[in-house]
Protein backbone atom coordinates (compact mmCIF):
# COMPACT_ATOMS: atom_id res chain seq x y z
CA UNK A 1 0.00 0.00 0.00
CA UNK A 2 1.53 3.42 -0.94
CA UNK A 3 0.86 5.98 1.48
CA UNK A 4 1.21 8.91 -1.39
CA UNK A 5 -1.65 7.51 -3.13
CA UNK A 6 -4.02 7.28 0.46
CA UNK A 7 -3.17 10.81 1.04
CA UNK A 8 -4.25 11.85 -2.44
CA UNK A 9 -7.56 9.71 -2.25
CA UNK A 10 -7.94 10.92 1.51
CA UNK A 11 -7.44 14.83 0.87
CA UNK A 12 -10.03 14.71 -2.30
CA UNK A 13 -12.78 12.48 0.09
CA UNK A 14 -11.99 15.02 2.61
CA UNK A 15 -12.94 18.12 0.10
CA UNK A 16 -15.57 16.03 -0.99
CA UNK A 17 -17.00 15.44 2.91
CA UNK A 18 -16.68 18.69 4.03
CA UNK A 19 -19.04 19.82 0.91
CA UNK A 20 -21.69 17.96 2.66
CA UNK A 21 -24.43 20.26 4.48
CA UNK A 22 -25.78 17.63 6.47
CA UNK A 23 -21.88 17.03 8.64
CA UNK A 24 -22.37 20.64 8.83
CA UNK A 25 -25.60 21.22 10.00
CA UNK A 26 -25.40 18.49 12.29
CA UNK A 27 -21.60 20.20 13.57
CA UNK A 28 -23.50 23.74 13.39
CA UNK A 29 -26.42 22.43 15.62
CA UNK A 30 -24.10 20.02 17.85
CA UNK A 31 -22.26 23.49 19.00
CA UNK A 32 -25.11 25.55 19.35
CA UNK A 33 -26.40 23.38 21.41
CA UNK A 34 -22.87 22.18 23.26
CA UNK A 35 -22.96 26.59 24.07
CA UNK A 36 -26.30 26.85 24.91
CA UNK A 37 -25.88 23.90 27.76
CA UNK A 38 -22.47 25.45 29.06
CA UNK A 39 -24.38 28.60 29.18
CA UNK A 40 -27.34 26.96 31.02
CA UNK A 41 -24.76 25.05 33.53
CA UNK A 42 -23.19 28.49 34.28
CA UNK A 43 -26.42 30.33 34.96
CA UNK A 44 -27.71 26.85 36.97
CA UNK A 45 -24.19 26.83 38.81
CA UNK A 46 -24.86 30.55 40.01
CA UNK A 47 -28.37 29.89 41.04
CA UNK A 48 -28.34 26.55 42.48
CA UNK A 49 -24.15 26.56 43.48
CA UNK A 50 -23.67 23.26 42.15
CA UNK A 51 -20.77 22.35 40.09
CA UNK A 52 -21.54 24.15 36.81
CA UNK A 53 -18.80 22.19 34.30
CA UNK A 54 -19.91 19.06 35.57
CA UNK A 55 -23.58 19.53 34.88
CA UNK A 56 -22.64 21.29 31.44
CA UNK A 57 -20.14 18.33 30.39
CA UNK A 58 -23.03 15.56 31.51
CA UNK A 59 -25.73 17.41 29.29
CA UNK A 60 -22.87 17.16 26.50
CA UNK A 61 -22.56 13.39 26.80
CA UNK A 62 -26.65 13.29 25.76
CA UNK A 63 -26.01 15.64 23.03
CA UNK A 64 -22.91 13.59 21.84
CA UNK A 65 -25.05 10.28 21.68
CA UNK A 66 -27.29 11.76 19.60
CA UNK A 67 -25.55 13.81 17.54
CA UNK A 68 -21.77 11.80 16.36
CA UNK A 69 -23.31 8.44 16.00
CA UNK A 70 -25.72 10.74 13.35
CA UNK A 71 -22.80 12.16 11.75
CA UNK A 72 -20.53 9.09 11.42
CA UNK A 73 -22.92 6.86 10.15
CA UNK A 74 -24.07 9.23 7.40
CA UNK A 75 -20.55 10.42 6.20
CA UNK A 76 -19.45 6.60 6.52
CA UNK A 77 -22.56 5.48 4.04
CA UNK A 78 -22.19 7.86 1.69
CA UNK A 79 -18.48 7.29 1.39
CA UNK A 80 -18.73 4.15 -0.98
CA UNK A 81 -22.21 3.84 -2.08
CA UNK A 82 -22.33 7.47 -3.27
CA UNK A 83 -19.42 6.68 -5.63
CA UNK A 84 -20.37 3.39 -6.41
CA UNK A 85 -23.77 4.78 -7.82
CA UNK A 86 -22.25 7.84 -9.82
CA UNK A 87 -19.88 5.95 -11.66
CA UNK A 88 -16.78 7.06 -9.98
CA UNK A 89 -15.75 4.48 -8.12
CA UNK A 90 -15.30 2.24 -10.99
CA UNK A 91 -13.24 4.68 -13.04
CA UNK A 92 -10.94 5.11 -9.57
CA UNK A 93 -10.82 1.26 -9.58
CA UNK A 94 -9.54 1.31 -13.34
CA UNK A 95 -6.84 3.37 -12.16
CA UNK A 96 -3.29 1.87 -10.81
CA UNK A 97 -4.24 1.86 -7.03
CA UNK A 98 -5.34 -1.00 -5.33
CA UNK A 99 -8.32 -1.16 -2.94
CA UNK A 100 -7.05 -0.95 0.04
CA UNK A 101 -5.56 2.55 -1.11
CA UNK A 102 -9.18 3.29 -2.19
CA UNK A 103 -10.50 2.23 0.91
CA UNK A 104 -7.85 3.64 3.47
CA UNK A 105 -8.01 7.01 1.69
CA UNK A 106 -11.53 7.58 1.87
CA UNK A 107 -11.27 6.61 5.33
CA UNK A 108 -8.75 8.70 6.50
CA UNK A 109 -10.34 11.66 4.68
CA UNK A 110 -13.86 11.49 5.71
CA UNK A 111 -12.56 10.75 9.74
CA UNK A 112 -10.61 14.16 8.93
CA UNK A 113 -13.99 15.48 7.97
CA UNK A 114 -15.85 14.29 11.15
CA UNK A 115 -13.02 15.68 13.08
CA UNK A 116 -12.89 19.01 11.78
CA UNK A 117 -16.57 18.82 12.22
CA UNK A 118 -16.59 17.80 15.77
CA UNK A 119 -13.16 20.11 16.53
CA UNK A 120 -15.45 23.08 15.64
CA UNK A 121 -18.22 22.01 17.86
CA UNK A 122 -16.17 21.08 20.87
CA UNK A 123 -13.90 24.02 20.37
CA UNK A 124 -16.77 26.76 20.34
CA UNK A 125 -18.12 24.93 23.20
CA UNK A 126 -14.88 24.83 25.01
CA UNK A 127 -14.62 28.87 24.44
CA UNK A 128 -18.23 29.19 25.62
CA UNK A 129 -17.31 27.38 29.39
CA UNK A 130 -13.63 28.93 29.42
CA UNK A 131 -15.32 32.50 28.92
CA UNK A 132 -17.06 32.24 32.23
CA UNK A 133 -13.74 30.80 33.57
CA UNK A 134 -15.53 27.59 34.44
CA UNK A 135 -14.08 23.97 32.96
CA UNK A 136 -11.85 21.49 33.73
CA UNK A 137 -9.12 21.15 30.75
CA UNK A 138 -8.44 17.30 31.49
CA UNK A 139 -11.65 16.33 31.60
CA UNK A 140 -12.86 18.13 28.81
CA UNK A 141 -10.23 16.80 26.45
CA UNK A 142 -10.74 13.42 27.78
CA UNK A 143 -14.20 13.73 26.89
CA UNK A 144 -13.65 14.98 23.76
CA UNK A 145 -11.03 11.83 22.71
CA UNK A 146 -13.58 9.49 23.61
CA UNK A 147 -15.84 11.16 21.41
CA UNK A 148 -13.56 11.19 18.32
CA UNK A 149 -13.04 7.03 18.84
CA UNK A 150 -17.27 6.86 19.43
CA UNK A 151 -17.36 9.09 15.96
CA UNK A 152 -14.29 6.64 14.56
CA UNK A 153 -16.93 3.44 15.88
CA UNK A 154 -19.92 4.93 13.67
CA UNK A 155 -17.90 6.15 10.98
CA UNK A 156 -17.00 2.71 10.67
CA UNK A 157 -20.34 1.12 10.82
CA UNK A 158 -21.27 3.71 8.24
CA UNK A 159 -18.92 1.82 6.21
CA UNK A 160 -20.19 -1.04 6.67
CA UNK A 161 -23.39 -0.03 5.37
CA UNK A 162 -21.46 1.57 2.38
CA UNK A 163 -20.03 -1.40 1.46
CA UNK A 164 -23.09 -3.25 1.09
CA UNK A 165 -25.63 -0.98 -0.77
CA UNK A 166 -25.03 0.32 -4.35
CA UNK A 167 -27.35 3.32 -3.84
CA UNK A 168 -26.71 7.01 -2.03
CA UNK A 169 -29.98 7.24 -1.19
CA UNK A 170 -30.15 3.31 0.38
CA UNK A 171 -26.94 3.52 2.37
CA UNK A 172 -28.52 6.66 3.81
CA UNK A 173 -31.81 5.06 4.97
CA UNK A 174 -29.96 2.05 6.27
CA UNK A 175 -27.91 4.45 8.19
CA UNK A 176 -30.79 6.21 9.50
CA UNK A 177 -32.21 2.96 10.71
CA UNK A 178 -28.97 1.92 12.39
CA UNK A 179 -28.85 5.26 14.39
CA UNK A 180 -32.41 4.78 15.62
CA UNK A 181 -31.16 1.47 16.90
CA UNK A 182 -28.08 2.36 18.53
CA UNK A 183 -30.06 5.68 20.20
CA UNK A 184 -33.20 4.77 21.21
CA UNK A 185 -33.60 0.65 20.79
CA UNK A 186 -30.11 -0.20 22.36
CA UNK A 187 -31.69 1.38 25.26
CA UNK A 188 -34.89 0.11 24.98
CA UNK A 189 -33.69 -3.32 23.68
CA UNK A 190 -31.63 -3.07 27.60
CA UNK A 191 -34.53 -2.12 29.44
CA UNK A 192 -36.87 -4.58 27.62
CA UNK A 193 -33.82 -7.09 28.33
CA UNK A 194 -33.45 -6.47 32.25
CA UNK A 195 -37.33 -6.47 33.11
CA UNK A 196 -37.92 -9.42 31.51
CA UNK A 197 -34.59 -11.83 32.04
CA UNK A 198 -33.49 -10.10 35.38
CA UNK A 199 -29.80 -10.39 34.75
CA UNK A 200 -27.01 -9.98 37.20
CA UNK A 201 -25.25 -6.21 37.26
CA UNK A 202 -22.39 -8.22 35.36
CA UNK A 203 -24.83 -9.75 32.56
CA UNK A 204 -26.11 -6.41 31.79
CA UNK A 205 -22.95 -4.57 32.01
CA UNK A 206 -22.31 -7.40 29.29
CA UNK A 207 -25.07 -6.71 27.07
CA UNK A 208 -24.02 -2.40 28.07
CA UNK A 209 -20.70 -3.18 26.08
CA UNK A 210 -21.85 -4.61 23.13
CA UNK A 211 -23.61 -1.08 22.41
CA UNK A 212 -20.30 1.18 21.67
CA UNK A 213 -22.54 4.16 22.64
CA UNK A 214 -23.20 2.94 26.32
CA UNK A 215 -19.43 1.90 26.22
CA UNK A 216 -19.16 5.79 25.65
CA UNK A 217 -21.25 6.65 27.52
CA UNK A 218 -19.40 4.84 30.72
CA UNK A 219 -16.23 6.19 29.39
CA UNK A 220 -17.58 9.98 29.16
CA UNK A 221 -19.13 9.67 32.69
CA UNK A 222 -15.82 8.27 34.63
CA UNK A 223 -13.80 10.85 32.48
CA UNK A 224 -15.67 13.47 34.05
CA UNK A 225 -16.85 12.24 37.28
CA UNK A 226 -14.35 9.73 37.83
CA UNK A 227 -16.99 7.89 39.12
CA UNK A 228 -20.25 5.91 38.05
CA UNK A 229 -22.32 5.77 40.83
CA UNK A 230 -25.13 7.98 38.43
CA UNK A 231 -25.35 4.61 36.85
CA UNK A 232 -26.38 2.64 39.79
CA UNK A 233 -25.86 -1.05 40.03
CA UNK A 234 -24.25 -1.72 36.62
CA UNK A 235 -21.56 1.42 37.48
CA UNK A 236 -20.56 0.16 40.38
CA UNK A 237 -20.75 -3.70 38.81
CA UNK A 238 -18.15 -2.12 36.05
CA UNK A 239 -15.86 0.11 38.55
CA UNK A 240 -15.74 -3.27 40.82
CA UNK A 241 -14.93 -5.49 37.50
CA UNK A 242 -12.46 -3.32 36.03
CA UNK A 243 -11.22 -0.83 38.96
CA UNK A 244 -8.73 2.12 37.92
CA UNK A 245 -8.21 -0.12 34.62
CA UNK A 246 -11.59 0.70 33.38
CA UNK A 247 -10.65 3.85 31.25
CA UNK A 248 -8.82 1.18 29.41
CA UNK A 249 -11.05 -1.40 28.75
CA UNK A 250 -13.23 1.33 27.62
CA UNK A 251 -10.76 2.70 24.99
CA UNK A 252 -9.88 -0.76 24.22
CA UNK A 253 -13.70 -1.66 23.85
CA UNK A 254 -14.12 1.03 21.20
CA UNK A 255 -10.90 0.58 19.22
CA UNK A 256 -11.96 -2.63 18.75
CA UNK A 257 -15.27 -1.64 17.89
CA UNK A 258 -13.21 0.41 15.64
CA UNK A 259 -10.96 -2.17 13.99
CA UNK A 260 -13.90 -4.50 13.98
CA UNK A 261 -16.23 -2.44 11.64
CA UNK A 262 -13.37 -0.78 9.19
CA UNK A 263 -12.36 -4.61 9.17
CA UNK A 264 -15.76 -5.66 7.96
CA UNK A 265 -16.23 -3.06 5.65
CA UNK A 266 -12.86 -3.58 3.89
CA UNK A 267 -13.60 -7.08 3.65
CA UNK A 268 -17.04 -6.45 1.72
CA UNK A 269 -15.46 -3.44 -0.16
CA UNK A 270 -12.54 -6.38 -1.55
CA UNK A 271 -14.69 -8.71 -2.70
CA UNK A 272 -13.85 -9.46 -6.01
CA UNK A 273 -15.99 -7.95 -8.57
CA UNK A 274 -17.59 -5.08 -6.03
CA UNK A 275 -17.69 -2.24 -7.79
CA UNK B 1 11.65 -16.25 -31.53
CA UNK B 2 8.27 -15.47 -30.07
CA UNK B 3 6.96 -12.49 -31.33
CA UNK B 4 6.34 -9.36 -27.94
CA UNK B 5 2.85 -9.20 -27.07
CA UNK B 6 1.16 -6.16 -25.71
CA UNK B 7 -2.34 -7.94 -24.48
CA UNK B 8 -2.47 -11.50 -24.07
CA UNK B 9 -5.78 -13.43 -22.97
CA UNK B 10 -5.88 -16.71 -22.70
CA UNK B 11 -8.98 -18.79 -22.56
CA UNK B 12 -10.77 -16.11 -20.87
CA UNK B 13 -14.46 -17.43 -19.60
CA UNK B 14 -16.74 -14.71 -17.38
CA UNK B 15 -19.72 -16.51 -15.63
CA UNK B 16 -22.61 -13.93 -14.25
CA UNK B 17 -24.78 -17.38 -12.09
CA UNK B 18 -25.35 -19.42 -14.93
CA UNK B 19 -25.37 -17.25 -17.29
CA UNK B 20 -22.05 -17.53 -19.44
CA UNK B 21 -21.25 -14.17 -20.67
CA UNK B 22 -17.81 -15.42 -22.37
CA UNK B 23 -16.42 -18.73 -23.16
CA UNK B 24 -13.03 -19.44 -24.32
CA UNK B 25 -11.82 -16.01 -25.31
CA UNK B 26 -8.37 -15.92 -26.52
CA UNK B 27 -6.07 -13.48 -28.49
CA UNK B 28 -2.81 -11.65 -28.27
CA UNK B 29 -2.12 -8.14 -29.01
CA UNK B 30 1.13 -6.91 -30.64
CA UNK B 31 2.58 -3.84 -29.29
CA UNK B 32 1.18 -0.93 -31.49
CA UNK B 33 -1.39 -3.05 -33.13
CA UNK B 34 -5.18 -1.77 -32.67
CA UNK B 35 -7.87 -3.92 -32.19
CA UNK B 36 -11.33 -3.70 -32.32
CA UNK B 37 -13.80 -5.77 -30.06
CA UNK B 38 -17.07 -5.95 -32.34
CA UNK B 39 -20.14 -6.94 -31.38
CA UNK B 40 -24.36 -6.18 -30.40
CA UNK B 41 -24.97 -4.53 -27.19
CA UNK B 42 -24.49 -7.33 -24.58
CA UNK B 43 -21.49 -9.35 -26.33
CA UNK B 44 -20.00 -9.24 -23.49
CA UNK B 45 -17.15 -6.40 -24.90
CA UNK B 46 -17.22 -4.38 -21.55
CA UNK B 47 -16.88 -7.44 -19.75
CA UNK B 48 -13.67 -8.43 -21.09
CA UNK B 49 -12.33 -4.71 -20.68
CA UNK B 50 -13.49 -4.95 -17.24
CA UNK B 51 -11.74 -7.70 -16.70
CA UNK B 52 -8.85 -6.28 -18.25
CA UNK B 53 -8.60 -3.57 -15.74
CA UNK B 54 -8.73 -5.81 -12.71
CA UNK B 55 -11.80 -4.88 -11.93
CA UNK B 56 -14.07 -8.42 -11.62
CA UNK B 57 -13.30 -11.97 -11.31
CA UNK B 58 -13.37 -14.60 -14.05
CA UNK B 59 -11.57 -17.63 -15.34
CA UNK B 60 -8.64 -18.06 -17.74
CA UNK B 61 -5.49 -15.45 -17.88
CA UNK B 62 -4.82 -12.47 -18.95
CA UNK B 63 -1.84 -10.43 -19.20
CA UNK B 64 -1.04 -6.90 -19.47
CA UNK B 65 2.93 -6.52 -20.75
CA UNK B 66 3.60 -9.56 -18.65
CA UNK B 67 1.96 -8.66 -15.54
CA UNK B 68 -1.13 -10.56 -14.40
CA UNK B 69 -3.87 -8.69 -13.99
CA UNK B 70 -4.75 -11.35 -10.94
CA UNK B 71 -1.52 -11.05 -9.35
CA UNK B 72 -0.03 -8.19 -10.15
CA UNK B 73 -3.54 -5.89 -10.76
CA UNK B 74 -1.43 -2.47 -9.66
CA UNK B 75 0.99 -2.68 -11.87
CA UNK B 76 -1.28 -4.16 -14.92
CA UNK B 77 -3.02 -0.66 -14.90
CA UNK B 78 -0.10 1.08 -14.79
CA UNK B 79 0.32 0.02 -18.09
CA UNK B 80 -2.85 0.81 -19.42
CA UNK B 81 -4.53 4.43 -20.06
CA UNK B 82 -8.92 3.09 -19.96
CA UNK B 83 -11.20 5.68 -21.35
CA UNK B 84 -14.68 4.61 -20.51
CA UNK B 85 -17.96 4.86 -22.57
CA UNK B 86 -18.93 7.77 -20.36
CA UNK B 87 -16.33 9.16 -18.14
CA UNK B 88 -17.67 9.85 -14.61
CA UNK B 89 -15.67 12.38 -13.12
CA UNK B 90 -16.13 14.15 -9.55
CA UNK B 91 -17.18 17.81 -9.03
CA UNK B 92 -14.07 19.41 -9.40
CA UNK B 93 -12.59 21.58 -12.24
CA UNK B 94 -10.96 20.27 -15.64
CA UNK B 95 -7.46 21.13 -14.06
CA UNK B 96 -7.87 19.85 -10.69
CA UNK B 97 -9.46 16.52 -11.84
CA UNK B 98 -6.44 15.90 -14.27
CA UNK B 99 -4.24 16.90 -11.07
CA UNK B 100 -5.94 14.85 -9.32
CA UNK B 101 -5.62 11.41 -11.40
CA UNK B 102 -2.35 12.56 -12.02
CA UNK B 103 -1.26 12.34 -8.54
CA UNK B 104 -2.45 8.77 -8.62
CA UNK B 105 -0.71 7.90 -12.02
CA UNK B 106 2.62 9.90 -10.18
CA UNK B 107 2.54 11.92 -13.60
CA UNK B 108 3.59 15.89 -13.44
CA UNK B 109 2.19 18.91 -13.86
CA UNK B 110 3.74 19.57 -16.94
CA UNK B 111 2.11 16.81 -18.38
CA UNK B 112 -1.09 17.65 -17.54
CA UNK B 113 -0.08 21.41 -19.08
CA UNK B 114 0.47 19.27 -22.17
CA UNK B 115 -2.33 16.94 -22.19
CA UNK B 116 -4.53 19.89 -21.86
CA UNK B 117 -3.52 21.40 -24.80
CA UNK B 118 -3.18 18.08 -26.98
CA UNK B 119 -6.54 17.24 -25.97
CA UNK B 120 -8.59 20.65 -27.40
CA UNK B 121 -8.88 21.81 -23.35
CA UNK B 122 -6.71 24.31 -22.37
CA UNK B 123 -9.38 27.33 -22.97
CA UNK B 124 -11.86 24.80 -20.58
CA UNK B 125 -8.77 23.99 -17.83
CA UNK B 126 -11.20 26.36 -14.82
CA UNK B 127 -14.18 24.96 -16.34
CA UNK B 128 -16.20 22.31 -13.34
CA UNK B 129 -16.34 19.07 -15.45
CA UNK B 130 -19.92 19.06 -15.05
CA UNK B 131 -20.26 21.83 -17.07
CA UNK B 132 -18.59 20.16 -20.12
CA UNK B 133 -20.25 18.43 -22.92
CA UNK B 134 -20.23 15.12 -23.72
CA UNK B 135 -17.63 15.36 -26.49
CA UNK B 136 -15.34 17.52 -24.35
CA UNK B 137 -15.59 15.07 -20.98
CA UNK B 138 -14.53 12.19 -23.34
CA UNK B 139 -11.40 13.86 -24.42
CA UNK B 140 -10.82 14.64 -21.14
CA UNK B 141 -11.10 10.97 -19.91
CA UNK B 142 -8.36 10.62 -23.29
CA UNK B 143 -6.27 12.81 -21.16
CA UNK B 144 -6.57 10.99 -17.69
CA UNK B 145 -5.60 8.03 -20.09
CA UNK B 146 -2.86 9.72 -21.26
CA UNK B 147 -1.47 10.98 -18.39
CA UNK B 148 1.40 8.09 -17.40
CA UNK B 149 2.19 8.04 -20.78
CA UNK B 150 0.93 3.99 -20.85
CA UNK B 151 1.73 2.05 -23.96
CA UNK B 152 -2.48 0.43 -23.85
CA UNK B 153 -5.32 2.00 -24.24
CA UNK B 154 -8.41 0.48 -23.46
CA UNK B 155 -11.41 2.26 -25.09
CA UNK B 156 -15.39 1.14 -24.40
CA UNK B 157 -17.21 2.50 -26.79
CA UNK B 158 -14.94 5.89 -27.32
CA UNK B 159 -17.72 7.55 -29.12
CA UNK B 160 -20.91 6.16 -28.19
CA UNK B 161 -22.28 9.25 -26.96
CA UNK B 162 -20.29 11.79 -29.35
CA UNK B 163 -21.96 13.84 -32.25
CA UNK B 164 -20.88 13.61 -35.98
CA UNK B 165 -17.82 16.55 -35.37
CA UNK B 166 -16.83 15.46 -32.12
CA UNK B 167 -16.71 11.77 -33.52
CA UNK B 168 -14.23 12.32 -36.02
CA UNK B 169 -12.59 14.42 -33.95
CA UNK B 170 -11.71 12.43 -31.55
CA UNK B 171 -11.02 9.52 -33.81
CA UNK B 172 -8.64 11.78 -35.49
CA UNK B 173 -6.75 12.07 -31.91
CA UNK B 174 -7.29 8.17 -31.58
CA UNK B 175 -5.84 7.69 -35.05
CA UNK B 176 -2.68 10.13 -34.31
CA UNK B 177 -1.91 7.57 -30.81
CA UNK B 178 -1.97 4.43 -32.85
CA UNK B 179 0.25 5.78 -35.07
CA UNK B 180 2.22 6.89 -32.10
CA UNK B 181 2.76 3.44 -31.53
CA UNK B 182 0.16 2.84 -28.44
CA UNK B 183 -1.32 -0.26 -28.61
CA UNK B 184 -5.05 0.39 -28.62
CA UNK B 185 -7.85 -1.98 -27.77
CA UNK B 186 -11.32 -1.36 -28.66
CA UNK B 187 -14.88 -2.07 -27.77
CA UNK B 188 -17.21 -0.54 -30.83
CA UNK B 189 -20.56 -1.51 -33.15
CA UNK B 190 -19.60 1.22 -35.24
CA UNK B 191 -18.30 0.39 -38.77
CA UNK B 192 -16.87 4.21 -38.98
CA UNK B 193 -14.43 3.88 -35.94
CA UNK B 194 -13.29 0.13 -36.85
CA UNK B 195 -11.94 1.69 -40.30
CA UNK B 196 -10.98 4.69 -38.77
CA UNK B 197 -8.92 2.60 -36.09
CA UNK B 198 -8.71 -0.82 -36.34
CA UNK B 199 -5.93 -3.03 -37.66
CA UNK B 200 -8.34 -6.50 -36.60
CA UNK B 201 -11.29 -7.05 -35.58
CA UNK B 202 -12.33 -9.61 -33.18
CA UNK B 203 -15.72 -10.08 -33.41
CA UNK B 204 -17.52 -11.55 -30.37
CA UNK B 205 -21.09 -13.50 -30.84
CA UNK B 206 -22.74 -15.76 -28.66
CA UNK B 207 -20.43 -15.52 -25.64
CA UNK B 208 -17.26 -16.69 -27.90
CA UNK B 209 -14.66 -15.06 -30.31
CA UNK B 210 -16.28 -16.06 -33.52
CA UNK B 211 -13.98 -14.56 -35.66
CA UNK B 212 -10.46 -12.13 -36.65
CA UNK B 213 -11.01 -10.58 -39.68
CA UNK B 214 -9.78 -7.21 -40.96
CA UNK B 215 -11.73 -4.26 -41.37
CA UNK B 216 -12.17 -4.14 -45.09
CA UNK B 217 -13.87 -7.68 -44.57
CA UNK B 218 -15.87 -6.36 -42.06
CA UNK B 219 -17.35 -3.37 -44.22
CA UNK B 220 -17.86 -6.02 -47.09
CA UNK B 221 -19.43 -8.34 -44.77
CA UNK B 222 -21.71 -5.47 -43.08
CA UNK B 223 -22.53 -3.92 -46.49
CA UNK B 224 -23.64 -6.68 -48.29
CA UNK B 225 -27.23 -6.16 -48.25
CA UNK B 226 -29.60 -3.04 -48.63
CA UNK B 227 -33.02 -3.54 -48.23
CA UNK B 228 -35.67 -0.98 -49.89
CA UNK B 229 -39.11 0.18 -48.95
CA UNK B 230 -40.60 1.52 -52.04
CA UNK B 231 -43.99 3.69 -52.39
CA UNK B 232 -45.49 3.10 -55.35
CA UNK B 233 -49.39 3.78 -56.41
CA UNK B 234 -51.81 1.37 -55.39
CA UNK B 235 -52.70 0.70 -59.15
CA UNK B 236 -49.15 0.16 -59.84
CA UNK B 237 -47.79 -2.17 -57.30
CA UNK B 238 -48.60 -5.51 -58.59
CA UNK B 239 -47.09 -4.44 -61.77
CA UNK B 240 -44.20 -3.40 -60.10
CA UNK B 241 -43.76 -6.62 -58.33
CA UNK B 242 -44.22 -8.76 -61.44
CA UNK B 243 -41.61 -6.67 -62.62
CA UNK B 244 -39.27 -7.00 -60.37
CA UNK B 245 -39.53 -10.93 -59.60
CA UNK B 246 -39.60 -11.63 -63.38
CA UNK B 247 -35.62 -9.97 -63.28
CA UNK B 248 -34.84 -12.41 -60.54
CA UNK B 249 -35.44 -9.51 -57.68
CA UNK B 250 -38.09 -10.98 -54.98
CA UNK B 251 -39.81 -8.72 -54.13
CA UNK B 252 -42.58 -8.89 -51.50
CA UNK B 253 -45.41 -6.17 -50.24
CA UNK B 254 -46.47 -5.35 -46.87
CA UNK B 255 -49.35 -4.17 -45.11
CA UNK B 256 -48.45 -0.27 -45.03
CA UNK B 257 -48.68 -0.49 -49.21
CA UNK B 258 -45.39 -0.33 -50.14
CA UNK B 259 -43.16 -2.76 -52.42
CA UNK B 260 -39.54 -4.40 -50.31
CA UNK B 261 -36.74 -5.87 -51.75
CA UNK B 262 -33.49 -6.69 -50.82
CA UNK B 263 -30.53 -6.31 -52.70
CA UNK B 264 -27.01 -6.27 -52.56
CA UNK B 265 -25.43 -2.79 -51.38
CA UNK B 266 -23.53 -2.46 -55.02
CA UNK B 267 -26.98 -3.08 -57.34
CA UNK B 268 -29.25 -0.55 -54.97
CA UNK B 269 -30.04 1.30 -58.08
CA UNK B 270 -31.02 -1.56 -60.06
CA UNK B 271 -34.86 -2.08 -58.68
CA UNK B 272 -35.19 1.19 -59.29
CA UNK B 273 -33.97 1.90 -62.73
CA UNK B 274 -35.56 -1.49 -63.68
CA UNK B 275 -39.23 -0.58 -62.37
CA UNK B 276 -38.25 3.16 -64.70
CA UNK B 277 -37.95 0.84 -67.56
CA UNK B 278 -41.32 -1.23 -67.19
CA UNK B 279 -43.25 1.78 -66.69
CA UNK B 280 -43.90 2.11 -62.72
CA UNK B 281 -43.27 5.14 -60.97
CA UNK B 282 -41.36 4.88 -57.85
CA UNK B 283 -43.28 7.86 -55.77
CA UNK B 284 -40.83 7.63 -52.76
CA UNK B 285 -37.92 5.15 -51.23
CA UNK B 286 -36.28 4.30 -48.23
CA UNK B 287 -32.78 2.78 -48.02
CA UNK B 288 -31.55 0.86 -44.71
CA UNK B 289 -28.27 -0.95 -44.63
CA UNK B 290 -28.96 -4.58 -43.62
CA UNK B 291 -26.37 -5.11 -40.66
CA UNK B 292 -25.90 -8.57 -40.09
CA UNK B 293 -23.84 -10.06 -36.97
CA UNK B 294 -23.35 -13.45 -38.84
Amino acid sequence: MELSLVWTIAQRELREALKNKWLWFYAAAFAGLALALSQAGLASAGYAGLGGFGRTAASLVNALLLFVPLMGLSVGAGALAGDRERGTLLYLLAQPVNRAEIFFGKAVGAALALFAALGLGFGLAGLGLASAGDGNAAAYLSLAAFTFLLALTSLGLGFVISALTRKGATAAGAALIVWLVLVFFGDLGLMGATLALRPTPGTLLGMLLANPLQIFKLAAIYSLRATLDTLGAVGQSAYFQFGNALPFVLLALLAGWIVVSFGIAFTLFNRPGDA
Amino acid sequence: MTPPVSIRVDQFTKRYGRVIALQNVSFDAAPGEALALWGPNGAGKTTLLKAMLGLIDFQGRIQIEGNDVRRAGKIARRQIGYVPQEALFYDLSVQATLEFYARLKKAGSARVARLLERVGLGEHARKPVPALSGGLKQRLALAVALLADPPILLLDEPTANLDTQARRDYLALLAALHHEGKTILFASHRIEEVEALADRVLMIKDGRLAETTTPEALHAQLSTEVELTLWISDAQRAQAKACLDDQGIPARLNGRGTVIVRVRAEQKMQPLELLNACGVSVLNFELEQVASWN
